[in-house]
């Protein structure tokens, strides 16, 4: 293992307090693993809770700020966090309106979020959830955990929050939040795999030549493992089991996003990106709006993952709104 | 069969150097099928659970037992803290006051520990998770065991133990991480399922003397 690290056991602490000290409009909570906006509090808005495990940088405290979260609670590396860090995230923040919790669709996520939200109502916050299963690779069955959420999950940081900037009421972000999750769909694929470092080997064996089809972003395999094959290829086949499985129609209005797993460098990005567009072009499928970039990692693992979002106009309205965080900033500048 | 506190106190010690021991064969585990943390989360929850036993060790069996749950539920994460966390809190409320546990104690708290991870899981035997390993020995708990010595008694929830956590190799997992998986699930041994049955293995061997 390879890495810029002191100490495996610390590297989420060392990490969120590198991360204050490079950005001031965060603020880390004393004692927790848990980054907020600053003087959140001052705002009388719903609060917009994420988080999980670390390892997926820029997310989740990457998206804290104007028109997106409140806090963003980390776990140590690809494991959730616990619910005494969750509700400390929830009170740090509260400003008696309520806090929507946004959630993805991992056991240890649903479980700890549940605790830690049966908590924060014992404290007489009202809280509501919605839990994201963007990805299509996984079988969505009533028998199973169901599908996972991966990146897509920004885009519903980014709709709800803007949402919760208008100050609505918790019922109504929580709403937009849940329609832009039923309109969502996402699929990744890796070339190798990545290190979590407090185990010091790779999660999996991949070779040369061959990719991981349909992965998580926690460096677990994917749901095949097959040649590796061109960008055109790729985008074939993330795009064909995206678009259909909401299913996406021609005409339909979508947002792309092509998320980059940690060592994927941005060049193959946007050519995966113009693969993609062809593919939508073709398909009489019109891109409203693109973002390129590293959204939600897997620590080191090289890779990419897609997701679209149907738009309609409410949400293109939610997504056009400014937006001043860490990572994610448009529309100008908006203090709090 | 009795169990004290002092004994109580040596099985949850010896679990914590166990899940030590056991770490990276654990993660071992979970990285086939799940997200290669099982063994370093379970071995940090009870590292921290061994710290705060100075803390309780004057108190009753239900509180130890509570105080171990919710030291879980708060150090452990992913999905084994809140499992495992509440088994401990449900097991504790089961024994409340009670300074020394007879059979019908344990048998009890074992059944009360299955309650709060279906509870927490919402998971069925079969479904490949740590409630494959608990259920038989939950059932053969609720089976008279009037003839039976304590050492038989042990050695049987052992081996059912043993059988039940081997048996979900297999099987095609239907929830946590490794459910993503589908078809690539089978042929692996669950880790929760694996760690349950070191936990039995313990309980067992302090009360047996043997530990």
């Amino acid at each position: 293992m390879k890495k810029i690290i002191n100490d495996p056991e610390q590297v989420v602490d060392e990490m969120l307090t590198g991360m204050v000290m490079a950005h001031p409009e965060i603020v880390r909570v004393n004692g927790f693993n848990v980054l907020i906006r600053k003087e959140s509090k001052k705002k009388d808005k719903v609060t917009l809770i994420s988080g999980g495990g670390s390892g997926h940088e820029p997310a989740h405290g990457g998206f804290i700020g104007y028109g997106m979260l409140d806090a963003a609670v980390s776990g140590e590396v690809f494991t959730s966090p616990t619910p005494d860090q969750i509700l400390e995230a929830i009170k740090a923040v509260d400003t008696g309106k309520g806090s929507l919790l946004i959630v993805k669709n991992y056991s240890g996520d649903v479980m700890n979020f549940e605790m830690a939200s049966e908590m924060a109502e014992m404290d007489g916050i009202e809280i509501e959830q919605v839990i994201i299963n963007d990805d299509v690779a996984v079988e969505d069955s009533t028998y199973t955990t169901g599908r996972r959420g991966i990146a897509g999950t920004i885009f519903v940081h980014k709709i709800a929050g803007a949402m919760a900037e208008k100050g609505a009421s918790l019922s109504e972000v929580k709403r937009v939040a849940q329609k832009a999750i039923n309109n969502l769909r996402s699929k990744g694929m890796a070339l190798t795999s990545c290190t979590v470092p407090s185990v010091g080997k790779p999660t999996f064996e991949i070779a040369e030549d061959e990719m991981e089809v349909g992965l998580g972003i926690h460096g677990e395999p994917g749901v095949e493992k097959i040649k590796i094959k061109s960008a055109a290829e790729i985008a074939e086949n993330l795009v064909d089991s995206i678009v259909e499985d909401l299913p996406f129609k021609s005409g339909d209005e979508v947002a792309l996003l092509i998320n980059g797993l940690g060592s994927t460098p941005l060049m193959e990005l946007y050519i995966l990106n113009k693969s993609v567009q062809d593919l939508c072009r073709k398909r009489g499928i019109k891109v409203y709006k693109t973002y390129v970039d590293e959204y939600m990692t897997s620590l080191e693992m090289a890779g990419a993952s897609i997701s679209m979002l149907k738009l309609d106009d409410e949400l293109k309205e939610l997504l056009d709104e400014p937006a001043d965080t860490l990572v994610l900033k448009q529309g100008g500048k908006k203090d709090d | 069969m009795n169990c004290n506190k002092e004994q109580v106190i040596n099985i949850i010690k010896n679990i914590a150097s166990t899940m030590e021991k056991n770490k990276e064969y654990l993660t071992e585990l979970d990285s086939a099928i799940g997200d290669a943390d099982h063994g370093i989360n379970m071995n940090r929850g009870f590292k921290a659970v061994v710290e705060k036993l100075p803390e309780v060790e004057d108190k009753c069996i239900g509180t130890i037992l509570k105080t171990i749950g919710m030291t879980l539920v708060s150090t452990v994460g992913g999905a084994s803290g809140p499992l495992y966390g509440t088994a401990f809190m449900y097991a504790g409320r089961e024994v409340t006051g009670e300074k020394e546990l007879d059979l019908t104690d344990i048998k009890n708290l074992f059944r009360a520990a299955l309650e709060g991870l279906v509870k927490r899981g919402k998971a069925k035997p079969g479904d490949k998770t740590i409630v494959d390993t608990l259920t038989p020995v939950v059932d053969y708990f609720k089976s008279s065991l009037d003839e039976k010595t304590d050492n038989e008694i042990l050695e049987e929830i052992v081996s059912i133990a043993k059988e039940s956590m081997e048996a979900t190799k297999p099987l095609l997992a239907k929830k946590g991480r490794a459910s993503f998986l589908k078809e690539r699930s089978k042929g692996h041994l669950d880790p929760g399922a694996v760690s349950c049955y070191l936990m039995i293995k313990e309980f067992a061997a302090v009360l047996k003397g043997v530990a």
